[in-house]
């Protein structure tokens, strides 16, 4: 794992405040539910009564009145019904706590699930400012964010734990969760719904940078590629745009426009690579290039045959898009 | 219970294990890249030649009898937008591919050199643009389209809605080589 708090008790956010609160009314009660019945069950088989193996069956005691067994069989019905009325309870107030967060002035961003990575479009009521990325949200501290699902494949699932709960992504059927992150800090996120070969290595990063900070990510992020300035790095773009890199990925100011696969215009400047799989250094995206398949087996990414000096051209090209 | 009846329970129980154990088996995907080795000889049109007539076209894709290659080719004919000419099959600016007729050959190596190549009047010359074993996996989904590949590893599903029958139960249509526009006057 790549760093990032990936921890529901550590909740950074009113969101994730409000769901550990549940935790702490479900964690005592059920763990005492638990250890009730288990004392129940242990008590009951020491003291069944034994018949030996030549014993008469003794019908009558089928007939004899139990007062003591029916004042537990009663005690314990009530305390159960009284526990349960009480989750009841504690659940409705927390989906309440879920449902009241203020969102005046909210960041709105669609992300897509797809097999095995996540797509971000941060919207805009400015057409020309709305920007793509990949398995990395940049949120400011402090406001709130609408993310709105969308299953692009198969079903995934949006899991920040200590940012807020769980939500599916479904394809065809497009839902929304809101969270605000109090804290400035890095949380892990992971494809929560089992969703294939490679669910276990669809990882989402959610970076809370300060407002300022946050409006600096988003103004470089808007910008197209920045032209190459070495002439290796030239060679690796024109390299991206003939082969078969531009048949799936974009980069936006160059003539590589498909979204099948993770924009790259702002590649570099990401933590991780392949949806968290690995960190995203120059060695690594060359790891990546060359055989996918080595390390997420299944992945849509395409292993290809390239040679050693067309692959450090590719390099620099990509460690260009900053 | 009787003897007989146990021993009737206790072969039931292990004619069930020994069928639910094929079940275990799973399909071999391949992953890897495939070697160069395979790479299909030149499809030729035309018949004069240097020496004997050389029609070799005898290279099997590996990936026809394979699920999961098939069904990663039904995603690629989308996502390379084969679909943009050639409609889910039936075809619209681009010949149809569900059909007997074959304009350039329904070998495995044909289909191949088609995609790769690119043919006059408008198929576009995808080599180096797409990876060798996804061009593979393109040739055994085409084939499936015409119920040329196994029916028991073509898809049976879309993710989209189906606008025809589903490729494994495509009706097998017998190949009928027809001459490309214009070849007949160049025997």
């Amino acid at each position: 794992m790549i760093g990032g708090l990936h921890d529901v008790q550590a909740p950074a956010g009113a969101q994730a405040q409000a769901i550990v609160g549940l935790w702490h009314w479900l964690l005592p009660i059920c763990t005492f539910v638990f250890v009730a019945v288990m004392i129940a069950l242990g008590m009951a088989l020491w003291r069944a009564p034994r018949a030996g193996t030549d014993t008469a069956p003794d019908v009558a005691l089928l007939s004899k009145r139990e007062p003591r067994v029916t004042r537990v069989v009663i005690a314990a019905v009530a305390v159960s019904t009284l526990l349960l009325l009480v989750l009841l309870a504690v659940s409705v107030m927390t989906d309440r706590a879920l449902a009241q967060l203020p969102l005046e002035n909210a960041l709105h961003i669609e992300l897509t699930g797809y097999q095995w990575w996540w797509e971000a479009r941060y919207d805009d009521p400015d057409p020309s400012r709305m920007f793509t990325t990949a398995n990395e949200l940049h949120v400011p501290v402090g406001r709130p964010v609408i993310v709105t699902l969308v299953g692009a494949d198969v079903i995934h699932s949006f899991w920040v734990p200590s940012l807020a709960g769980k939500k599916d992504l479904i394809p065809g059927r497009d839902t929304t969760v809101s969270f605000r992150a109090d804290r400035a800090g890095v949380y892990r996120g992971q494809c929560a719904e089992f969703c294939g070969y490679q669910h276990a290595k669809m990882a989402l990063y959610v970076i809370a940078d300060p407002p300022d900070d946050y409006a600096r990510w988003a103004e470089r992020q808007r910008a197209p590629a920045a032209e190459p300035s070495t002439d290796e790095a030239r060679r690796g773009r024109d390299l991206f745009l003939a082969r078969s890199c531009a048949m799936c990925h974009a980069i936006n100011g160059t003539t590589a426009q498909a979204r099948h696969a993770p924009d790259l215009t702002h590649v570099a400047s990401r933590m991780t690579i392949a949806a968290g799989a690995l960190e995203n250094t120059p060695s690594n995206r060359t790891a990546w290039i060359l055989d996918p398949q080595q390390i997420k087996p299944g992945t849509k990414m395409p292993s290809e045959n390239i040679a050693p000096q067309d692959l450090a051209a590719l390099s620099a090209y990509l460690a260009s898009l900053q | 219970m009787t003897c007989d009846r146990r021993r009737a329970c206790v072969a039931a129980a292990v004619f069930v294990a020994a069928v639910a154990m094929t079940a275990c088996q799973r399909e071999t995907r391949y992953f890897e890249p495939p070697t160069k080795a395979v790479t299909p000889p030149p499809v030729r049109l035309s018949q004069v030649q240097p020496g004997a007539i050389s029609t070799d076209t005898s290279i099997e894709s590996k990936y026809e009898d394979t699920a999961y290659a098939l069904s990663e080719g039904k995603r690629l004919f989308g996502w390379y937008n084969c679909n943009g000419c050639h409609a889910n099959g039936g075809g619209d600016k681009g010949p149809a591919l569900m059909d007997n007729v074959w304009i350039y050959g329904s070998k495995p190596a044909q289909i191949y050199s088609t995609i790769v190549e690119g043919r006059p009047n408008g198929m576009p010359s995808f080599g180096g643009h797409i990876p060798e074993n996804e061009v593979w996996e393109l040739v055994a989904y085409v084939r499936s389209l015409s119920g040329l590949a196994s029916s028991g590893a073509a898809p049976n599903r879309a993710d989209a809605m189906q606008v025809k029958k589903p490729e494994n139960n495509a009706e097998e249509q017998k190949p009928v080589e027809a001459a490309p526009s214009g070849a007949s006057e160049h025997p």
